[in-house]
């Protein structure tokens, strides 16, 4: 298309609520008919993982609602991170909010294309295996050359 | 009369878009999608929807907890 708009987005964070922002973003944007590109980086290499175990902390979150008032000395308990990641997903669910499974096959079918950064991939020795297929390896000047044609960027 | 209609009742934000976006992706310009859904912030998301896409939202209207709408696509 000769006006397709296109966004680019940064994607650093790998907990479970934080792989929404990009991937709603990405979705509804490949519905509105953009070119999107999602770099991701760091942490954000988890939401690239065929076997993705993204989890949600309450520890050093205090914004998080709780169901009841939970000390911090409580929540770094052993399982309370699992629990909290149960507990959030059950309610997304409830809501129907898109489980970040969902959402990435959604937007994978919308051609939303994915940059994995490779010097973060060698950082924590991920292998190629390990992320999706169809991903592509790149490094920061391989971002710009996207960026630079977006009409939307963004840094997640 | 609606060509085709969406039940997003349940769904939140952004998989009514999302559903939408697919059905019209099969239909015939000129038809017309009608949708339902309960998600409340999808009254301003179909507007700017069909903004964007140039897709025309020729009807939207909500009973009680039910919002209605019809898109005819471009």
């Amino acid at each position: 298309m000769a006006n397709q708009k296109s966004l680019a987005i940064i994607a650093t964070k790998g907990t479970l609520d934080f792989a929404y922002p990009p991937l709603i973003l990405a979705t509804t944007a490949a519905a509105l008919d953009y070119d999107v590109t999602i770099f991701w980086t760091f942490y954000g290499l988890q939401v690239l993982k065929k076997e993705r175990n993204l989890k949600i902390s309450p520890l050093g979150n205090p914004a998080m609602p709780m169901p009841v008032p939970m000390p911090v000395f409580v929540q770094m308990l052993p399982g309370m991170e699992s629990m909290a990641t149960i507990m959030m997903k059950q309610k997304m669910a409830g809501k129907g909010v898109a489980s970040i499974d969902e959402l990435m096959a959604m937007a994978l079918e919308s051609d939303v294309k994915m940059i994995a950064c490779q010097m973060t991939v060698d950082l924590f020795d991920f292998k190629h295996e390990e992320l999706m297929d169809g991903v592509e390896y790149a490094g920061a000047a391989r971002f710009f050359e996207v960026a630079q044609h977006a009409d939307i960027t963004l840094f997640i | 009369m609606a060509d085709q209609t969406l039940d997003a009742k349940g769904l939140n934000c952004p998989l009514p878009i999302l559903r939408a976006k697919k059905a019209l992706k099969d239909m015939a310009p000129g038809q017309i999608l009608a949708i339902e859904a309960t998600d409340p912030g999808s009254a301003k998301d179909f507007e700017s929807f069909c903004s964007q896409t140039g897709n025309e939202l020729v009807k939207a209207s909500e009973d009680g907890k039910v919002f209605y709408y019809e898109i005819r696509k471009v």
